[in-house]
């Protein structure tokens, strides 16, 4: 479902297609066999070992999938309603994705899938088997040199509380992949879905510019 | 006077793993044998638990506790309850389980038998107060802000009969202050203006919500919190815990935003303890973004009216503010007084009457927001300075001008003095830079079914305080340890204040080492990183720190060369002869000698007059070399003024009430710069979180069930990057604040309420509409415009 999006973010001024992404969403998890209640939607496991004191609730059940993260296949057990937020910070370890609504309003959970930036909050794991996914610990190459984006970022002082700059850290290197010259303006349109509370928001493009002025 | 470190621009050591997302938050950190706790939050706005069975829930497999109001604390209203059968908010905590996975306590949540009696409850402090009027606390409505105990106020009918629906009814007030004679001012003003005011309760919204991790190991509690303090949250932890300081740790070393609302200990982190305690396991609580809005702190909106004189000049000669607080289910802040300072600070009006009343609500825990009382207060009187120079024919900013403070002000019925004032030379600057002469000639110029818009506000908050303890270290690596107890809340304010230390002692950045956010650090004790204070206060400690440790290392290399301390000085990592550099000693060297001689020497003693958390730091940090302890002493008169001024120009569409603000300047005086870039942040984000709260932010109740409308982002949508200016510019006056060894002062609240008022300021010049009001939403401008009355009564909250 992530390949219907041509943009890389949602027009937030006619915000029809986020919306369809997260009634999409929502049908997948009451597919995958789970009860469509707030409980569906929580995390479940800490870290992926097994949980036998716990038994499990209907749909819960996991099943061993493949999936690409920053460029490499990882084997997890994921259960039907499990997010891909879920399955990166508690099954790969990969916490710099983070959690700011689990809802996907915020875009702390922004990552890119097949190059195109997605609320990892309202992803179904086992709907991105064939897909590749890049995270905040992933845009710098497999070898974790730091990205342009993030080099200017500590130049310009970007960040203040931190806790959204992963998401804006990745929508700014998406814009740069599709896009490796943008305006201003362009850089705000990328960003538009990615709330900072600190209000750092000039800081971001600021950086995300010079980045793509040394790229 | 030239620095090498202060007024310069450096990379804290937190910002890498910030854009790397390496940065550990709480929910980031994992503990084995970790378990997940949900909590059952009240469905109503105020209600009686009468049966509660959790005997099918805790059956559960996979569940591996309860804990209830019987296991925590009884605390009295109107202090805020951990756990309780007595709710008094919709969303107040009355249980936690804990269980292997999140869903499986969620799943058990759902197993409890419970029964509520719903209780009367009210959400307009002005029904509070009208005679028979419900009391959100069974202990009474009032509460004094910060002092004082709750109490029982009502009005009569007959002040709310006069009062009508256009003006705030002004029956006695709990708190009232007069500076002069109101009521002779205003028989004598050329000019008097008399409005009826809002402004809305809004929430704090910090991206990260405030999850907590608990673990008890050997006697010791450990809790990993968001919060906006460190060394602040430690003596309340340890008392919530009833556990001493040695057995307490906290860490914090980052923190998703707070903005006032992870201050202080908060009722989650202690429920979260108790149950690690109560089942033997690490506990983490994943607070969810819905539980913010009930559990996240709420800023205390305002009723009021304010009547303002002015004489031809345009010089306000009087001044009347009532203020009618609302807060929630608890003591709250002292905003309402904090505003009538501002007044008096601010538009220094010859002569001043104030009069406020906190009232308690069942809505949710009200808090103080950045810059507490200032802030909405801007919001309502910059306009009305507008509306005042438009009807007397003076110039905007020059009515601003005429009427602000310099050093020598003396505000309130306290008689309150400043550390410096620069309120005029930022004004001048700020007109300056945002070119005012031409820029108001744009005033009113249309573009087909747009306008211009030309504003300009200003705001204040008190940003220093003194008396706490300054720490460092000299290891045996060479290098400084400054040790910070400032909390992270993304200033980098930690970092920028133990640049203070180094400075003192000639050290270089390189080899300086700040270490925070984790108390095995051994940490001194200092103030909560709010009020805009850590700048001011933790120079000032470092500077005492960083001193004493040059006086002993001076005293070290007398005795071991010979001679006077005075004949010694120290830098570049070293202590050294001023005749003789051959006589030197290195900080390795001196590190190392330290932890030989021991005693006053590596920290084994140290003065009494430090703080109990510095001493319980000392037990961390005696030996690793010389150790440096000193408590700030130095002398300090009157409120340390962070001051703020904001200019801005909107184009407003007329058709749809939308705008956009095509240009926002800021200047601030603060003092010496200390940090350039961190002082640009705080200016930007100020402005952005005040265009928040000037046209965005607030909270709405449902009136008849008492159910919040706004449990989601997208209900009280913080402003997003399209919503705020693509480039912002910032100053600052640059003067020395002499009350500061380095002349450095805080602004990161002003930053906000010059912004927020300096939209308003632009949207009222394109409307020719004072709203009177925050926020101001397209709705209310389309209505002004189009010369229709608003869809609320001028008093109504809750929209």
């Amino acid at each position: 479902m992530q390949k219907k999006f041509s943009s890389d973010r949602y027009d937030p001024l006619g915000s029809d297609r986020d919306a369809l992404s997260r009634r999409h969403f929502i049908k997948g998890v009451i597919a995958a066999g789970t009860v469509a209640g707030a409980a569906g939607l929580m995390t479940s496991c800490s870290d992926g070992s097994d949980n036998s004191e716990g038994a499990p609730a209907a749909g819960s059940v996991e099943r061993l999938v493949s999936i690409n993260v920053n460029g490499n296949v990882r084997r997890v057990d994921v259960m039907p309603n499990e997010t891909l937020a879920q399955t990166l910070r508690n099954k790969l370890s990969l916490t710099g994705t983070k959690l700011g609504c689990d809802r996907g309003s915020c875009g702390a959970c922004t990552v890119m899938i097949d190059g195109v930036t997605q609320n990892s909050c309202s992803v179904l794991t086992h709907t991105v088997r064939d897909a590749s996914v890049v995270t905040v610990e992933g845009v710098g190459g497999a070898n974790g040199e730091i990205h342009p984006v993030q080099q200017a970022m500590i130049e310009e002082l970007a960040p203040q509380c931190g806790y959204c700059t992963p998401g804006q850290v990745v929508s700014g290197v998406a814009l740069l992949q599709r896009n490796p010259n943008p305006t201003r303006e362009e850089v705000r349109q990328a960003l538009a879905g990615n709330l900072c509370r600190c209000g750092a928001y000039n800081n971001y493009v600021n950086a995300i510019v010079k980045a793509a002025g040394s790229a | 006077m030239a620095f090498n470190l202060i007024g310069k621009d450096f990379t804290p050591h937190d910002v890498r793993p910030k854009v790397l997302g390496t940065g550990k938050y709480t929910e980031d950190f994992r503990k084995e044998g970790m378990c997940y706790m949900k909590m059952l939050l009240c469905p109503m706005p105020s209600a009686n638990v009468t049966s509660f069975d959790a005997s099918e829930a805790l059956a559960m497999p996979g569940v591996l506790g309860i804990l209830t109001a019987d296991d925590v604390p009884a605390v009295e209203e109107p202090s805020y309850p951990m756990l309780t059968n007595k709710p008094r908010q919709l969303g107040m905590p009355i249980a936690a389980i804990a269980a292997e996975t999140e869903s499986i306590a969620a799943d058990a949540l759902e197993k409890i038998k419970v029964a509520y009696e719903p209780q009367p409850f009210v959400l307009d402090p002005l029904e509070s107060l009208y005679p028979g009027g419900t009391n959100a606390l069974e202990s009474g409505n009032v509460t004094g802000g910060g002092e004082g105990p709750i109490h029982t106020v009502k009005w009569t009918a007959r002040d709310f009969a006069e009062a009508g629906d256009e003006k705030l009814p002004m029956g006695a007030a709990p708190v009232e202050w007069n500076v002069g004679d109101v009521e002779t001012a205003f028989a004598e003003a050329a000019l008097i203006i008399d409005e009826p005011f809002v402004t809305a309760s809004s929430t704090h919204q910090a991206m990260e919500p405030r999850s907590v991790l608990s673990y008890w190991e050997n006697g010791k509690c450990y809790i990993h919190g968001s919060s906006q303090s460190q060394s602040w949250m430690m003596p309340g932890l340890a008392r919530m815990m009833d556990v001493s300081l040695d057995n307490l740790v906290y860490i914090a070393e980052y923190c998703g935003g707070g903005f006032g609302a992870k201050a202080s200990p908060y009722a989650v982190q202690g429920m979260t303890a108790f149950m690690a305690k109560k089942i033997n396991r690490p506990v983490m609580l994943r607070v969810t973004r819905a539980e913010e809005y009930h559990l996240g702190g709420t800023r205390p909106g305002f009723q009021g009216q304010i009547k303002m004189g002015f004489d031809q000049t345009g010089k306000m000669t009087a001044a009347d503010l009532y203020i009618v607080q609302s807060g929630g289910p608890n003591r709250g802040s002292g905003d309402y007084s904090a505003a009538a300072g501002a007044v008096a600070l601010v538009y220094t009006p010859t002569n001043m009457r104030f009069r406020g009343a906190a009232v308690v609500t069942n809505k949710p825990w009200h808090v103080s927001q950045r810059g507490p009382g200032q802030n909405q207060i801007a919001c309502i009187i910059e306009p009305l300075l507008d509306r005042a120079a438009k009807e007397l024919g003076i110039d905007r900013i020059a009515i601003r001008d005429l009427n602000a403070p310099d050093a020598d002000v003396i505000f309130t019925d306290r008689e309150s003095t400043v550390t410096s004032m620069y309120l005029k030379d930022a004004f001048q600057m700020g007109s300056e830079l945002f070119n005012w002469e031409e820029k108001k000639k744009l005033s009113g110029q249309r573009n087909g079914t747009k306008v211009i818009g030309v504003g300009v506000g200003s705001a204040y908050h008190s940003a220093g305080s003194n008396g706490f303890d300054g720490l460092i270290s000299i290891r045996p690596d060479g290098k400084l340890y400054v040790h910070s107890g400032v909390g992270n809340l993304g200033t980098y304010s930690y970092a920028g204040t133990s640049r203070a230390a180094a400075e003192v002692l000639g050290c270089s950045w390189e080899n300086t080492v700040v270490l925070n956010g984790d108390s095995r650090h051994g940490l001194p004790w200092t103030l909560a990183q709010f009020g805009s204070n850590s700048t001011f206060t933790n120079t000032r400690t470092n500077y005492a720190a960083g001193n004493k440790a040059k006086e002993m290392l001076q005293n070290l290399a007398a005795q071991e060369f010979g001679g006077a301390a005075e004949d010694y000085d120290v830098a570049d990592e070293k202590v050294f002869a001023k005749a003789d550099s051959a006589k030197a000693m290195t900080f390795a060297e001196a590190a190392q000698k330290a932890i030989e001689l021991g005693g006053e020497w590596d920290g084994h003693e140290y003065p009494d007059n430090l703080n109990d958390v510095t001493k319980a730091a000392m037990s961390t940090v005696q030996g690793v070399g010389l150790v440096a302890a000193a408590k700030d002493e130095m002398p300090k008169e009157g409120s340390v003024p962070g001051m703020a001024t904001g200019y801005c120009m909107i184009e407003l569409d007329t058709e749809t009430g939308k705008f956009e603000i095509l240009e926002y300047h800021s200047v601030a005086d603060c003092g010496t710069v200390m940090h350039p870039k961190g002082l640009e942040q705080q200016l930007r984000g100020g402005a952005v979180m005040g265009i928040g709260e000037a046209v965005l932010d607030r909270m709405v109740y449902d009136p008849q069930n008492g159910l919040c409308a706004t449990v989601g982002l997208y209900q009280t949508k913080p402003p997003t990057i399209l919503d705020v200016p693509s480039l912002m510019e910032m100053s600052a006056v640059n003067k020395p604040d002499p009350q500061n060894p380095f002349g450095v002062k805080g602004v990161g609240e002003p930053a906000m309420g010059c912004a927020a008022s300096a939209l308003l300021s632009a949207i009222s010049d394109a409307t020719g509409t004072y709203f009177n009001r925050t926020p101001v939403d397209p709705d209310m401008i389309i209505n002004a415009l189009a010369g229709q009355p608003q869809s609320f009564k001028p008093l109504q909250v809750n929209v």
